[in-house]
Order: C-alpha cells, then sequence, then structure tokens
C-alpha cells in the first residue's frame, strides 16, 4: 500500500552545545529578580499558572534582594545559610578527593546546586520529613547533623550508622527528617506523598517533602505522586530540581515537549512554580511559601528549582565528554555561594576578608572532621562493620534460614 | 467461632485489626465505596471512615509507593492489588524500596506493610487473571511471603501479617475464596460453610507466621503444597489410596524447614505441587531443601508437578492446572521408583 505523505522520521532532542561547541544560553527566557509577585498561600493553582512558566528570583545582578519574596531571612540566618553552603562545597571538594585517594568507592557533589537544599531545610520544622534523593545533603548540614557522621558513612567504617550495608552518601536519620536514601531514582516521591497522606490521616501537623531530578522525572513513580498527592490533596511540598543534566542526557531528554517540568504539575491541578535555584533567598521563600500552604491544608506544591549541576553526576562520570568544558561559567545564573556572598557585602553585612577567613575557617573543620572520620577508618582500611552485620535487619527478627546462611559463612 | 467463606474470613481480619488499632489503614483499587471486587474489605468504609479505608487511582506502584510512606510515618499499611497478575507496575516499590529499608537504614526507618492479593487459577481468568508469582517474591531478601488455603488460617495468618514488623506479601487464592476446590471443575461447588476449616475462632487469635500444617497425615510420600493444590493433593491421595502425608506450607518465607524434613525423613518419597510455572519456581527451592537435607532419606527422585512453562491460558485452564489426575500420577510414581 502506497501513501501520500512523507516518510515519518523521529525527532531526538539535543542540548544546545555539545563538548567543542561555545555555550550559549540566549534562548533561556529569566525575568528580573523581584518580578514574579507572591500570591497568596491559599492561592488557587488555576489563578498562578504562568509561576510555572516564569522563575521567581529575589537577588538582583547588584546583589540587592528585591521584591515580593525578599524580606524573610534576618541577617544572622542568611551569614549562617552562606556557611552552610561553603561547609557543605568544602566538604564535598574533600570527600571527592578522598575517593580519587581509594579511601571510599564513589562519591556525589552538589558543586553549584548548594543553594536548593541548604535553603530548603530552613523553611521546614522539627518532625517533617524529606525525602530526597542524592544530592540533597545540605538538608542535613543545615539541620546540624554531624559531619563526621556523614564521613563515617561514605568511608563505611565501623562506626558508619548503616553499618556498612550502603553505597556512600545514602545517608539516613530520621531524627533530622532525613529519609533514608534508596539509590533508586524516583522511588522516594511517591513515598513522601503517602507519608504526607499518614500526617494527613492521622490528624497531624506535620507535612513531608518529595525530591526527584529532572531526568527521573520521566519515571512512572513521578506520575504516580503527582496523581496522589492530587487526588488526597496530600501535605507535601514536591521538588524538582533541574540542574540540566542527567549523567549525560540534557534535560530535553526527559521534559519532551512540554515548556518546562513545572508546567506538568497543571494537568494534576497542583500549584506549579519555578525558583531561582542559585538564589538562597528566592528558594527559601519559596520553600516557605509552599510549607505554609501544605501546613494549612491548602494541598502540594510543585518547586521546579531551576539550577545547574556544575560537577560530574557523580564520580563515575567525566562531563568533558557530553558537554562543553565552559558551560558551568556560562551557566546565567551564577554561582549561589558568590551570589549570597555578594548580597551580603551589598548591604554591609560581610567582607571579602571575612569570606576568606571563613572559607579558611571552614576548611579547617573539615579537615580536623575527617581525621577523625579516617583515625576510624576507612573502606579500605582501619575499623571496618562486622561481616555479621550484613546478615542483621533483613528481618526484625533473623529468620532460620539467615541463621544457618551466617553460621555457614563463618561469622 | 463462625463458620465462613475466606472472603468473610479476610474482611473479620481487617475488622479485628482495625478495631484494635487506629493505625492500620486499608487502601486499594475499588476498596473503599464497594468493598473490594473480590468484597474483601466490604463495610470497612462505612465503619471506619473514609481515611482508614479508601479507594486509590489505578496505579500499583503508587499505591505500594505511599503506602512504604505511610508506614515509614508509622502507620500499618493494609493495601490490595486487585489481581497478583497487576503487581508487576508496583515491583521496584515492593524490592527496592519495602524489602530492603530496614536493612538499608539500619532500622532507622522499617516497613510495616501488608500487600494482599488474589493469585492463581481456577476462575477462567486466562493470563491477566490467574498468575501464581510467589517465587518472584520468595527470591527477594526482606519479604515474608504467605499463602493461606482456608479461612481459618486466612483470618489467623491475616492478622499475623498486619502485627508483624516487616513487609508480608499476602497471596489469595480466588479459586478457594468460596470453597475448597480440590481440582475436579465439573462437579459442583462445595461450599466453606460445611468445611470444618471454614469454621472460623473469633477475636484476634493469630496462626503464626513460619508454621506449615500437615493437612492429612501419612506415612508413603511427602506432598508439599500450598494454596489451592493443598485440597488438590488431598484428592489425589484418596483417589489413588496412596497414604500421602500433604503438608500446607501456609508461609514459603519464612519456610517451615523443619516440619518439611521431618515430614520427609518418615516417608522417604516427596512430590512438590505448585500452580506457577516450573522453571525457577518455588518447587525448585523445595526441592533443593529437601535434597540438602534428607538425601539419605530418599528412597525415590523427588517428582514436582507444576503449571507448564507457559503464559497461563484461557481456553486450555484444565490441561493447565495441575489437577489431581496429574498430581495422582506423580503419586503413583513416586510409589513404583
Amino acid at each position: 500500500m502506497g501513501s501520500d505523505t512523507a516518510p515519518l522520521s523521529l525527532n531526538v532532542p539535543e542540548p544546545g552545545c555539545r563538548p567543542g561547541d561555545t555555550p550559549d544560553f540566549s534562548d533561556f527566557e529569566i525575568p528580573r529578580a523581584g518580578e514574579v509577585g507572591r500570591p497568596d498561600v491559599d492561592a488557587d493553582p488555576d489563578a498562578i499558572r504562568d509561576m510555572a512558566f516564569s522563575i521567581v528570583r529575589v537577588l538582583n545582578k547588584e546583589g540587592e534582594a528585591v521584591g515580593d519574596w525578599a524580606g524573610a531571612l534576618s541577617v544572622d540566618e542568611l551569614r549562617e545559610g552562606l556557611r552552610h553552603m561553603m561547609t557543605l562545597r568544602t566538604f564535598d571538594a574533600r570527600m571527592q578527593i578522598a575517593q580519587r585517594q581509594g579511601k571510599t568507592s564513589f562519591y556525589m557533589q552538589h558543586l553549584g546546586e548548594e543553594a536548593v537544599s541548604c535553603a530548603f531545610a530552613r523553611a521546614l520544622q522539627p518532625g517533617d520529613m524529606n525525602f530526597p534523593t542524592y544530592r540533597q545533603a545540605g538538608l542535613l548540614i543545615a539541620s546540624e547533623y554531624p559531619m563526621l557522621t556523614m564521613m563515617n558513612q561514605i568511608y563505611s567504617n565501623a562506626e558508619d550508622p548503616l553499618a556498612g550495608r550502603q553505597l556512600p552518601i545514602m545517608y539516613s536519620s530520621k531524627a533530622h527528617g532525613f529519609f533514608s536514601i534508596s539509590g533508586n531514582l524516583g522511588t522516594q516521591f511517591v513515598q513522601s506523598v503517602g507519608w504526607a497522606m499518614a500526617s494527613a490521616i492521622s490528624g497531624d501537623t506535620k507535612i513531608s517533602t518529595g525530591w526527584i531530578g529532572d531526568g527521573s522525572t520521566a519515571e512512572n513513580d513521578f506520575h504516580a505522586a503527582m496523581v496522589f498527592a492530587s487526588t488526597y490533596k496530600a501535605p507535601v511540598v514536591l521538588n524538582i530540581v533541574n540542574n540540566q543534566w542527567a549523567i549525560s542526557t540534557f534535560q530535553g531528554i526527559a521534559r519532551g515537549g512540554v515548556g518546562t517540568f513545572a508546567a506538568r504539575g497543571h494537568g494534576f491541578g497542583i500549584a506549579s512554580l519555578r525558583v531561582d535555584g542559585n538564589d538562597y533567598l528566592a528558594v527559601h521563600a519559596v520553600a516557605k511559601w509552599a510549607a505554609e500552604r501544605a501546613r494549612l491544608g491548602h494541598g502540594p506544591t510543585l518547586i521546579e528549582h531551576v539550577t545547574y549541576r556544575a560537577g560530574g553526576h557523580s564520580t563515575s562520570d567525566d562531563p568533558a565528554a557530553y558537554r562543553s568544558k565552559q558551560e558551568a561559567a556560562a551557566w546565567p545564573l551564577g554561582d549561589p555561594i558568590e551570589r549570597l556572598k555578594q548580597h551580603l557585602i551589598k548591604i554591609g553585612e560581610w567582607s571579602e576578608d571575612r569570606h576568606a577567613q571563613a572559607e579558611a575557617e571552614i576548611l579547617d573543620t573539615v579537615i580536623s572532621v575527617q581525621k577523625e572520620a579516617e583515625a576510624v577508618g576507612t573502606l579500605t582500611g582501619g575499623k571496618a562493620p562486622s561481616a555479621r552485620d550484613m546478615f542483621e535487619g533483613v528481618y526484625e527478627t533473623m529468620p532460620a534460614h539467615l541463621i544457618r546462611q551466617r553460621q555457614e559463612a563463618g561469622f | 467461632m463462625a463458620q465462613m467463606t475466606m472472603i468473610e474470613a479476610i474482611r473479620e481480619a481487617h475488622d479485628v485489626a482495625m478495631a484494635a488499632d487506629d493505625k492500620v489503614v486499608v487502601f486499594g483499587e475499588d476498596v473503599g465505596f464497594f468493598g473490594g471486587v473480590f468484597r474483601c474489605t466490604a463495610g470497612l468504609q462505612e465503619k471506619y471512615g473514609k481515611s482508614r479505608c479508601f479507594d486509590a487511582p489505578i496505579n500499583e506502584s503508587g499505591i505500594v509507593g505511599t503506602a512504604i510512606g505511610m508506614a515509614a510515618y508509622g502507620l500499618k499499611p493494609v493495601i490490595e492489588i486487585q489481581f497478583a497478575d497487576y503487581v508487576y507496575p508496583a515491583y521496584d516499590q515492593i524490592v527496592s524500596e519495602a524489602a530492603r529499608l530496614r536493612h538499608r537504614s539500619n532500622g532507622d526507618f522499617t516497613c510495616p506493610l501488608v500487600i494482599r492479593m488474589p493469585t492463581g487459577g481456577g476462575i477462567f481468568g486466562g493470563q491477566t487473571h490467574s498468575q501464581s508469582p510467589e517465587a518472584i517474591f520468595t527470591h527477594v531478601s526482606g519479604l515474608k511471603v504467605v499463602i493461606p488455603s482456608n479461612p481459618r488460617d486466612a483470618k489467623g495468618l491475616l492478622l499475623a501479617a498486619i502485627a508483624d514488623p516487616d513487609p508480608v506479601i499476602f497471596l489469595e487464592p480466588k479459586r478457594l475464596y468460596n470453597g475448597p476446590f480440590d481440582g475436579h471443575h465439573d462437579k459442583p461447588i462445595e461450599s466453606w460453610k460445611k468445611h470444618p476449616q471454614g469454621n472460623v475462632p473469633d477475636g484476634d487469635e493469630i496462626v503464626p507466621l513460619g508454621k506449615a500444617h500437615i493437612q492429612r497425615e501419612g506415612a508413603d510420600v511427602t506432598v508439599l503444597a500450598y494454596g489451592t493444590m493443598v485440597y488438590v493433593a488431598e484428592a489425589a491421595a484418596k483417589e489413588t489410596g496412596v497414604d500421602a502425608e500433604v503438608i500446607d506450607l501456609r508461609t514459603l518465607m519464612p519456610l517451615d524447614l523443619d516440619t518439611i524434613v521431618e515430614s520427609v525423613k518418615k516417608t522417604g518419597r516427596c512430590v512438590v505441587v505448585h500452580e506457577a510455572t516450573r522453571t525457577s519456581g518455588f518447587g525448585g527451592e523445595l526441592m533443593s531443601l529437601v535434597q540438602e537435607a534428607c538425601f539419605y532419606h530418599l528412597e525415590a527422585p523427588m517428582i514436582r508437578v507444576t503449571g507448564w512453562d507457559t503464559p497461563y491460558p484461557h481456553a486450555q485452564e484444565w490441561e493447565y492446572f495441575p489437577g489431581p489426575g496429574r498430581v495422582g500420577e506423580a503419586l503413583r510414581k513416586v510409589m513404583k521408583d
């Protein structure tokens, strides 16, 4: 059978630039800071549809905090926020090197994305629960979770709270509102909705947050989370961290024909907005708005944090193989630490000298904690968790077949 | 004590658990207002309110995924997957999440969760309403797998599953919902209402997980069975005159190996029966375990009678289903060998 129409062809989207190309973000529409207004927390999702196509921004190019979303944090809180982000970056740098030195098997850093988790943590209350991915350790740093415990986990040493069972950086701390990281992609997104439903079922006042990357929004779990959150009006804040890259795959492969990831929320009737993920003040303000909305029973919010993964996906990939080396520097939303630093200098509450001094202090602290962790052990030396530990905790009570296998293994 | 069907027994187990503990919540496709396509949750929404028994969207990974979040919060979700054949979209949530949460978080988070689902064939359900996927769950560390074969056990085992601190896959042989089907599909349906195992204790008495039940004592051969095959094996023993000891495993994980080994050492022969496909089925595991523990007591090669390694067929249901004819043949053969 013949056809009157031309042969069809497959559309495979391509990023704006690959290795060797000159980065070009001219198509990336960025509203001016302060341009997007702050709706009431009980706003009808339909009334704020345009927010899914714009970006909430507070810090302008001059380092000033402008617009409706500004003014939510004190100077002390801002300085503390800067310190959290600097700590996370320094921590990452040291652990990245430790992995290269063979002290652990694997590491994932946050370079360029520090504001997202560090600022968000400040919007939550004790008892709330985050369901993070592997790139939200700022939630722990900003909640004063001990860096030593994090390192012990990364090194899988004898003091690892997870007894050496989990990959590095897959932390868990119920006490700090940080759900056990699976390492699977997307699965935790729908679990966060279930946790929020449980809070509502129980007549509690707690809320939860779900986290997912731009690439993993393509997973079924994203869709499931949105349906359940929408149907049961769950008190949850659902966060998409759009850092532009899913390992080597640019965000356009998961996004498809829709304008933005945030716009996916519209089909579910969920309040959806985008925020400048490299703007500490904006992330915090939006998180606070969404958390309040959830806690007051106005339902879920979908937040797309627009940011850029300046480093590799993990210690297992080399970004130079799939994107331009110049792209990170060309990223138009800048660096989150630099931007908050400039803001604090602008308002006369910080200086280059104080920044340099803080950097040195933080590095000293991280190095001294690292020494303490390494004195216990690393993946390749020192005190390790017991081999017996792998048989524990499969069930609350060890069944007979596991006891036999443990004996067979000689532990 | 009250005489009831397996459906009524399951409903009563829900009722007892929900009355005793506000943390028990029940949801799934059609389970709320309608009470489930098999009626196992009928009346619960009316009695306990919409926040404790409700309808879910048709999204099995969402049902299990939200239930994991609820369990992590501290609730005790008892969820229904409408047919075991529909569980596959939820497999990632079950395997990668529910099963491993306690272990990977070193007990920081746990997942007390019961995932109920009707299993098995015998109802002309074709390939989407007849499968027996137990082995894809027994293969996963961190799960418990339970299959009751009668109303009495269904209530007691479900109460034990709900009380259990770990995730339990609770497979309900749908052909046994209304009566003890022995594989003779051309005979009139027998009801639980007159069967001794349809006599169900009142209250919250549990049947412990991990304990098999000797359904029929015998001296010549041990038959390892569960679910619908328990009654098929009983019928085969009666019809062949072979004095078979029929063991209803009831829980596949953890398995009551002691009861199995004791019986095989006594009889010296073993036949394994399940509806599920043969290759990599749970029968292979049972034969390995019996071989490891009882090799010097075996007087004949073990035999397994199973569904064929094909998708579950529609018109050919009774050629696929391991009925008393095929099981009887295996009993005769194992006695001759």
